[in-house]
């Protein structure tokens, strides 16, 4: 194979010969199987759950293949090799998702074989992106970089992506499995709605931990994740997973996909009942067998040593000049850029939410170009956040004047992120073969609507997420506001939720009245805005606080009154 | 059915005996894990090897009391997509120490045939007509595993090891 | 969909699919065919669909040449036929969002 060393200094775990020889065999091994199936050897009922563990999906129009992206970070010559497969054998772009990772809606199954092994030459595949397996496991898009950091989520990340690659006993579990790991103070992972949420964090040795949170999850009947073990030392970590798992694939329902999360096991047997389960069998699994040794970690942590940084005074001259001369780049730095640990740098994140755009596409002319402006700013490497942008975690600020002037000429300025314009929408029914409702055009619809930077930014934190379906893909559950499409009687309506908070103060949003047509739902998104300016006390309430303060009344009242 | 073990076709020197018809004395069977709990004293000094069969919803606990007196456990896949049967073996294996014979039956394919070896799976009951080179494949395509299990090389790691064949 | 259309819902059915090694959607035409191009798909009467779709399908499945084959409802507009759900029109077209991919920009 002709491998394509990604840049050193990328903190992404960097493959070894075993590692590449695991991809080449899982390639081949795939390409035996589309054989298989295209000479009927296989029926489709048998290769579907194949192929989905290859990241393969038959969608509206052709087949979709996402591409694994460990825990949403990238080098910058892996971004040019989705590039290259988006122009080689895609229409030209692809779209990032909420689960960190790279979609391609074109593609052929005939083609599959030969995408697969063209990623294996930047160290990528596509496995355990779908099926009823340990998908990729996610975290915080600013680890290794966030200021308020305490333990760095790759490196427990990384240890489960191995420890998951195709694992025998959980391959075929009752259905998917979502892990997010948060190793900072505030959770950028939506830990609370995953499958397992992990909070990293250090005992008053400074020895890193973890508490456990299980049976999260959206879907048909949304849960929030519950504590299931306040501490497990990192040592116990697999262990503990594992037994978590063996309780799921044993006891899981499999008899109604709609009941076989395990959001649903923890809720029929009890938080008791299953924490007793789980503990059961974690007592059992703590020989040596199952122990994560320290050298290991260690030996894993090495992948994420931190780039070398200049030492540089944490206050910026360049920077604060062109603030001063440029408002609309003034503005970009107050809304995308994040502090950094180290001083002097950065982190800055690029929105793939251009005013009427579709949230989360990028072509490959605009991948190229942010692999250039990573290996230009940030050591080669990007992450890609489950809200659907990307980030540049380690920009010098000496620099970010011009970098965002290269991003805005390639209409990848947009100053949104966190605002009302930072739309997630899921793929909805433009190419999912599930969906209700479009969920694309009200994504463009409302950002247009909202448009101005400045407006955007006078009403402040405000989530909007749209999924097209129940599956709730586009997290709509816990969007400050959400939106669901439905279907009625062959016309796409949408449900307006609020409230919903993704944070580690997760909670579900309530419906707020009747599903409204699109012109309406994006009048109605309109009249809560205004609703909440109207009653806010003051600037820095956010829309949630206010709708709590308040309550649902005053914006039903306003979207609804004149029925 | 063929029987597939070692990754090629074997003898299959045990049969089943459905729940009803009388259970020969002379050779090695399986009966059906409801025919045990029925009637188990029935089996009470018989000197031929018996095997029981779990249907795919029955979990080793429910035989771990008895193990000592199966040479053969036959796990059931209802379905190749439940997986159930995996952690059965293993917890037959690792939990309750079992190191008789351990066969999958029911619908099982060759793309899961290493999982079933690092499972803890002796032996598979594949269905008439099957590919055997598909089987053969099935345990030497992937020569790289990422977590200890139960087939016999010695772990380099919790995380990674390369498997025997590789 | 108007009240209008809703009146002669289920006047016909088409016969879809999307073929096994690309993917692509393709409709069942005159003579048992496959086509690419929903203008050239056979409509048949609602009573009569199914009859169709059955050995269809058991042929495409045995033949491997696609997946998913399933009947849809074709409703008049203006005098052409069109599919009925906003489904089955995106994949006889392409997305709505990106009128330069697809079927429509062929
Ligand atoms: C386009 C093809 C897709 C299909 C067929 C699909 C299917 C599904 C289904 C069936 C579920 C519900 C699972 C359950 O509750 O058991 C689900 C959940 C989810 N999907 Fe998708 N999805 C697709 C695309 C996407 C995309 C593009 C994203 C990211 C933007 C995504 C992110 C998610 C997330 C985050 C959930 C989580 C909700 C949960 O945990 O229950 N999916 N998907
Ligand atoms: S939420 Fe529904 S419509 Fe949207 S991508 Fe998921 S399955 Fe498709």
């Amino acid at each position: 194979m002709n491998h394509i060393a990604p840049g050193a200094r990328a903190g992404i775990y960097h493959y070894d010969e075993i590692d590449r020889q695991f991809v080449a065999e899982r390639v081949e091994q795939f390409r035996k199987q589309v054989d298989r199936r295209l000479s009927g050897e296989l029926t489709e009922e048998e290769f579907k759950p194949i192929r989905l563990m290859n990241g393969l999906y038959l969608q509206l129009h052709a087949y979709m293949l996402r591409i694994a992206v460990p825990y949403g970070v990238m080098s910058a010559t892996q971004l040019r090799k989705l590039s290259a497969i988006g122009r080689r054998y895609d229409r030209g772009y692809g779209h990032f998702t909420t689960r960190q990772n790279l979609q391609y809606n074109w593609i052929k199954l005939e083609d599959t074989p030969a995408i697969l092994h063209e990623l294996a030459e930047v160290d990528m595949h596509a496995l355990q992106t779908s099926g009823n397996c340990v998908r990729n496991v996610t975290t915080d898009p600013f680890v290794g970089a966030a200021k308020d950091e305490v333990v760095d989520g790759r490196v427990y990340a990384e240890i489960l992506r191995q420890w998951t690659t195709m694992h025998p006993e959980f391959t075929y579990l009752p259905r998917k499995f979502k892990i997010a790991i948060s190793g900072a103070e505030s959770d950028r992972a939506a830990v609370r709605i995953h499958d397992v949420g992990l909070l990293a964090r250090r005992n008053d040795k400074g020895e890193p931990g973890f508490s456990f949170y299980v049976g999260g999850g959206l879907g048909r009947s949304p849960f929030v994740g519950k504590l299931v073990r306040e501490w497990v030392a990192q040592e116990d970590f697999v262990a503990y997973l594992e037994a978590i798992l063996r309780v799921y694939n044993q006891y899981g329902r499999r008899d109604n996909i709609y009941k076989a999360r395990i959001k649903i096991l923890v809720h029929e047997l009890g938080l008791e009942k299953f924490t007793q389960e789980v503990e059961e069998e974690f007592a059992r699994l703590r020989g040596p067998k199952y122990r994560l040794d320290p050298e290991i970690v260690e030996g894993v942590r090495q992948h994420f040593a931190p780039p070398p940084f200049e030492e540089l005074p944490d206050h910026s001259e360049a920077l604060e000049r062109a603030k001063a001369a440029d408002p609309a780049f003034a503005n970009w730095l107050a809304v995308n850029v994040a502090e950094h640990k180290a001083p002097g740098y950065a982190i800055a994140t690029i929105s793939l939410k251009p005013a009427g755009g579709i949230p989360g596409d990028a072509t490959c002319d605009q991948m190229d170009l942010v692999a250039d402006l990573a290996e230009r700013y940030s050591f080669g490497e990007l992450r890609v956040t489950h809200v659907q942008n990307l980030v540049l975690a380690h920009v010098k600020k000496d620099d970010l004047y011009d970098l965002w002037k290269r991003l805005d000429a390639a209409e990848l300025g947009s100053a949104n992120a966190g605002l009302i314009g930072d739309i997630i929408a899921c793929p909805g029914l433009d190419y999912c073969a599930l969906a209700n409702a479009r969920s694309i055009p009200l994504a463009q619809a409302i950002s247009a609507r909202f448009a101005d930077p400045l407006r955007q930014r006078t009403i402040g934190e405000l989530g909007i997420k749209i999924s097209g379906c129940i599956n709730a893909c586009g997290h709509h559950h816990v969007g400050a506001i959400g939106i669901l499409g439905v279907d009625k009687k062959g016309t796409e309506y949408y449900q307006i939720t609020v409230g919903g908070d993704p944070t580690l103060t997760t909670a579900i949003g309530d419906i707020l009245g009747p599903a409204v047509t699109e012109t309406e739902a994006v009048d109605a998104i309109e009249a809560i805005v205004d609703v909440y300016l109207a009653n806010r006390s003051d600037e820095s309430e956010r829309f949630i606080d206010t709708l709590k303060r308040v309550g649902h009344a005053p914006f039903k009242e306003r979207i609804y009154a004149a029925d | 059915m063929p029987l597939i073990e070692n990754g090629r076709i074997g003898e299959d020197a045990w049969s089943f005996i459905p729940d009803g018809e009388p259970v020969p004395n002379d050779r090695p069977v399986i009966i059906s894990f409801e025919r045990w709990q029925a009637e188990r004293d029935s089996f009470d000094g018989r000197n031929a090897k018996l095997g029981v069969r779990l249907k795919s919803g029955t979990l080793a606990g429910a035989i771990a009391a008895d193990l000592d007196r199966f040479a053969l456990v036959a796990v059931e896949f209802a379905k190749f997509r439940d997986g159930r049967g995996f952690s059965t073996a293993r917890e037959l294996r690792e939990r309750y120490g079992y190191t008789g014979e351990i066969r999958a039956v029911g619908h099982v394919i060759p793309d899961q045939y290493l999982y079933l070896v690092r499972t803890g799976f002796s032996s598979v009951e594949a269905p008439e007509g099957t590919n055997p080179d598909s089987w053969a494949n099935a345990l030497t395509e992937v020569t790289i595993a990422f977590q200890p299990s139960l087939d016999d090389t010695a772990p380099l790691s919790l995380l990674r090891r390369k498997l025997k064949v590789g | 969909m108007s009240a209008k259309d809703r009146s002669k819902e289920g006047s016909m059915k088409a016969i879809t699919a999307n073929r096994l090694r690309d993917g692509e959607v393709v409709f069942l035409g005159e003579g048992g065919v496959w086509v690419e191009s929903f203008a050239e798909a056979a409509l048949f009467p609602r009573a009569e669909a199914d009859g169709v779709l059955a050995p269809a399908k058991e042929k495409a499945e045995r033949e491997q040449f696609a997946v998913d084959i399933y009947a849809f409802e074709v409703v008049e507009q203006d005098g052409v036929p069109v599919p009925a759900t906003m489904r089955e029109r995106i994949r006889t077209a392409g997305p709505t969002v990106r009128l330069d991919l697809g079927k429509q920009a062929a």
